[in-house]
């Protein structure tokens, strides 16, 4: 095993009562790059999100992170060894302000406990600091975006693309060692899609982030990626390039079948 | 790191890409002229810690004038409400978890004190011994009840923590007499609170010690929900998933805040237990809870200073419909049907025509039933006050009334939903008969059976409250996905 690899699956299945939805699946994501995932909606996209992030349990096979395994771990402590994720559809914590959003997942790093919260202690207020310094910065990732007045603003009042970008920031929050983006660029005009596009480039050059990202835009993850993985029915069925993957005919079958001989 | 705007801008204009209307909502805010004004930038301006001193400044100077059992009913249960509508809000508010059997922890505090301080198991110990004893077995019976359903959410907790509460009160009617609870009857003398030597006697001294006790929880509170477990309390509110994707230990916070939530109704229930110097079990039951609910829920789930006045609202609302004093009852009947027409009607000229109309429908009324009948104004008005020379020649009261105002009553409450559904000049016409209706009921019907209309009189505030403020009076606003 490569000492690089910070996400490896080996021969990951998963069934949903005998619907077998990801079968025999080995992955890797090694430090500092960009491996897309793509496939048609039912693929198992999603559900390997979910298998890594521990929402559901594989039942055969491994997951490892730098090395040891996820699989059985409960979801808080996968996230506190360092995965963090967005959503398809978006799950911020609407009622909560811009910042308070970005400074939950500070819990995975932070140690203050019931007495020294009560009593304020010296501590806790030092960590107290950190934890919004800490905040402050993830936002100021998305330049002008997420900033100023908006800091103290419920997370209900901003624009959809805004709230995308809200929950990348909160999963940056985490620090963690991989970063799970379902489909980061859904439901985004074209000039978005482009901004979302040059983010995640930024979130890889300038903040050293390793990413697995979900996208079916194929300009996102032309744009984006080291390493393009193709799934259909749960079994990977193209690995490479996104020039190779994208012209590989099982690809090309995947999202529009089988058009006889005419292409030939 | 943060990204500085390009320097050629102005710093005061907003920036390009940024909703000038939205980046100028602190300007708006300060905008606000007049009382309200004043009073929003004096709040805000005022450091946390000295708005609690100022309130508790204000609180202990109650005692100088109010009675002792005015300052008991006013003041001590006002400050009992304050205190369980924060650790129910921990619950509730923050931690989003809809714990319906909650009032039994208020109950399990003052049995616990009740049991270690009275002669019905001969044991008297000091409070400083019992007051911690009956915040632990209340904390841990908090933590059991949490464990057992922590998979639980919504209406499901709800109905497994509301046979919690409902069991409770069963155990505690069901022992024998000389039982652990003392059974259907409670326990009675049970001992002062004595602590360290000190022994509480007046009124005036539990109504300061149980200031004391809001102090130390209300300020525990603030520090606690301003740190990474209140936020982590609120998430958990939000969206339990994403929480817990978030490395949130999701079932642990469920269950830290059902222990604080029952420490605190413990801690106050034993020192109610005491002040009242006995228990039983219908001291602690559902009516206890939804009057607990209401504070919260009016106040403003997740806001502190929110459950202070719904607390204040409630209770203070509550006693004074008391029944032992109806005419109370009847100045605030009369008062806020004024305040509201005063206050809603619009524009001037609606609301001349409602007032002149309604003393003239008043005055006619009476008129023509002195004419037609003997009796038909000659009936007494209950109870007196100097409201009672205008009410006799004004709302028409006979003396042998039969069914009628409990026809009137019925008629008044459809009226009422005609109301609703009617618009303009309509409504200001049918507002009048219906005004005039409500005093008729009123006199004849509602003020006689004052523990009834208390009731109904309080359900109506809390409904218009709800209506005026769905967020209740603190809160913020809530939304669901959109």
């Amino acid at each position: 095993m490569s000492s690089t690899h910070i996400l490896e699956l080996q021969k990951v299945s998963m069934d949903f009562g005998g619907l077998q939805v990801i079968s025999d699946l080995d992955l890797h994501v090694e430090e500092g790059e960009i491996v897309s995932v793509i496939g048609p909606n039912g693929a198992g996209k999603t559900t390997l999100f979910n298998l890594v992030t521990g929402v559901y349990r594989p039942v055969s096979g491994d997951i490892l992170l730098d090395g040891e395994s996820l699989v059985g771990l409960p979801p808080h402590k996968i996230a506190k060894r360092g995965v963090a994720r967005t959503f398809q559809t978006l799950r911020l914590f609407l009622n909560m302000t811009v910042k308070e959003n970005v400074e939950v997942p500070t819990w995975a790093h932070t140690k203050s406990g019931v007495f020294s919260s009560i009593f304020r202690t010296p501590r806790m207020r030092r960590e107290e600091r950190e934890i919004e310094k800490l905040a402050e910065e993830k936002l100021a990732f998305f330049g002008q975006r997420l900033m100023g007045y908006r800091w103290n603003q419920p997370a209900y009042s901003l624009s959809y693309a805004n709230r995308r970008r809200l929950e990348i920031a909160r999963a940056t929050a985490l620090l963690p060692r991989i970063l799970l983006l379902d489909e980061p660029a859904a439901g985004m005009n074209p000039a978005e899609t482009h901004e979302i596009t040059e983010l995640i480039g930024k979130l890889r050059d300038e903040g050293g982030y390793t990413i697995l990202v979900i996208e079916h835009d194929m300009h996102v993850v032309e744009g984006i990626s080291n390493r393009v993985v193709a799934l259909d029915h749960g079994v990977k069925i193209a690995e490479g390039s996104f020039d190779a993957v994208a012209t590989d005919p099982r690809v090309v079958e995947a999202y529009l079948g089988v058009s006889g001989t005419t292409t030939k | 790191m943060a990204d500085k705007p390009p320097t050629t801008e102005q710093p005061d204009q907003p920036r390009i890409g940024v909703d000038s209307w939205v980046a100028s909502s602190d300007e708006r805010i300060e905008g606000i002229r007049g009382a309200r004004g004043v009073a929003l930038g004096a709040f805000e301006h005022t450091p946390p810690p000295f708005r609690l001193a100022a309130f508790v400044a204000l609180a202990a100077t109650l005692p100088l004038f109010l009675s002792s059992g005015n300052l008991f009913r006013y003041g001590f249960f006002t400050l009992v409400y304050i205190m369980l509508g924060l650790g129910l809000n921990v619950v509730v508010g923050f931690a989003g978890l809809l714990d319906l059997g909650y009032v039994a922890f208020y109950g399990i505090g003052a049995y616990t004190y009740a049991i270690l301080s009275s002669d019905l198991h001969g044991i008297h110990w000091p409070a400083e011994v019992t007051i911690p004893i009956a915040i632990i077995v209340s904390a841990v019976l908090g933590l059991t009840l949490g464990l057992s359903s922590r998979r639980l959410l919504g209406d499901y907790l709800a109905i497994v923590t509301l046979f919690f509460g409902q069991a409770f009160v069963t155990f505690a009617n069901n022992a024998n007499p000389k039982g652990l609870t003392g059974g259907a009857n409670g326990i009675g003398n049970i001992d002062n609170i004595s602590i360290f030597g000190y022994t509480l006697t007046t009124t005036k001294q539990y109504y300061y010690f149980i200031l004391g006790g809001f102090v130390v929880v209300f300020a525990a509170l603030w520090s606690l929900v301003r740190s990474r477990i209140g936020r982590s309390w609120m998430a958990l509110r939000e969206d339990p998933l994403a929480a817990q994707l978030m490395s949130i230990p999701v079932n642990r916070l469920k269950l830290l805040a059902f222990m604080f939530g029952a420490g605190i109704a413990g801690l106050t229930g034993a020192i109610v237990a005491p002040a009242l110097t006995g228990v039983a079990p219908g001291n602690f039951d559902t009516s206890i809870l939804i009057t607990i609910y209401a504070v919260v829920i009016l106040g403003g789930a997740g806001s502190l200073m929110g459950v202070v006045i719904g607390a204040i609202v409630i209770n203070v609302s509550y006693e004074l419909l008391t029944p032992a004093t109806p005419d109370r009852a009847r100045w605030l009947f009369y008062g806020i049907l004024i305040l509201a027409m005063l206050w809603k009607v619009r524009p001037w000229p609606k609301l001349i025509t409602l007032v002149v109309t309604t003393v003239a429908l008043g005055y006619g009324i009476h008129a023509i039933a002195t004419a037609t009948s003997d009796t038909a104004t000659s009936g007494a008005v209950n109870t007196g006050g100097f409201l009672t020379g205008a009410i006799h020649s004004y709302v028409v009261i006979p003396k042998n009334p039969g069914r009628l105002p409990d026809y009137g009553y019925v008629l008044l409450i459809a009226m009422i939903l005609v109301l609703t559904t009617v618009k303009g000049w309509w409504r200001v016409a049918l507002l009048a008969p219906t005004l005039y209706l409500a005093a008729f009921v009123w006199e004849n019907l509602l003020i006689q059976q004052p523990s009834v209309t208390r009731l109904i009189l309080f359900g109506a505030l809390l409904v218009a409250l709800m209506n005026i403020r769905p967020q209740g009076l603190l809160g913020t606003a809530r939304v669901e996905i959109v």
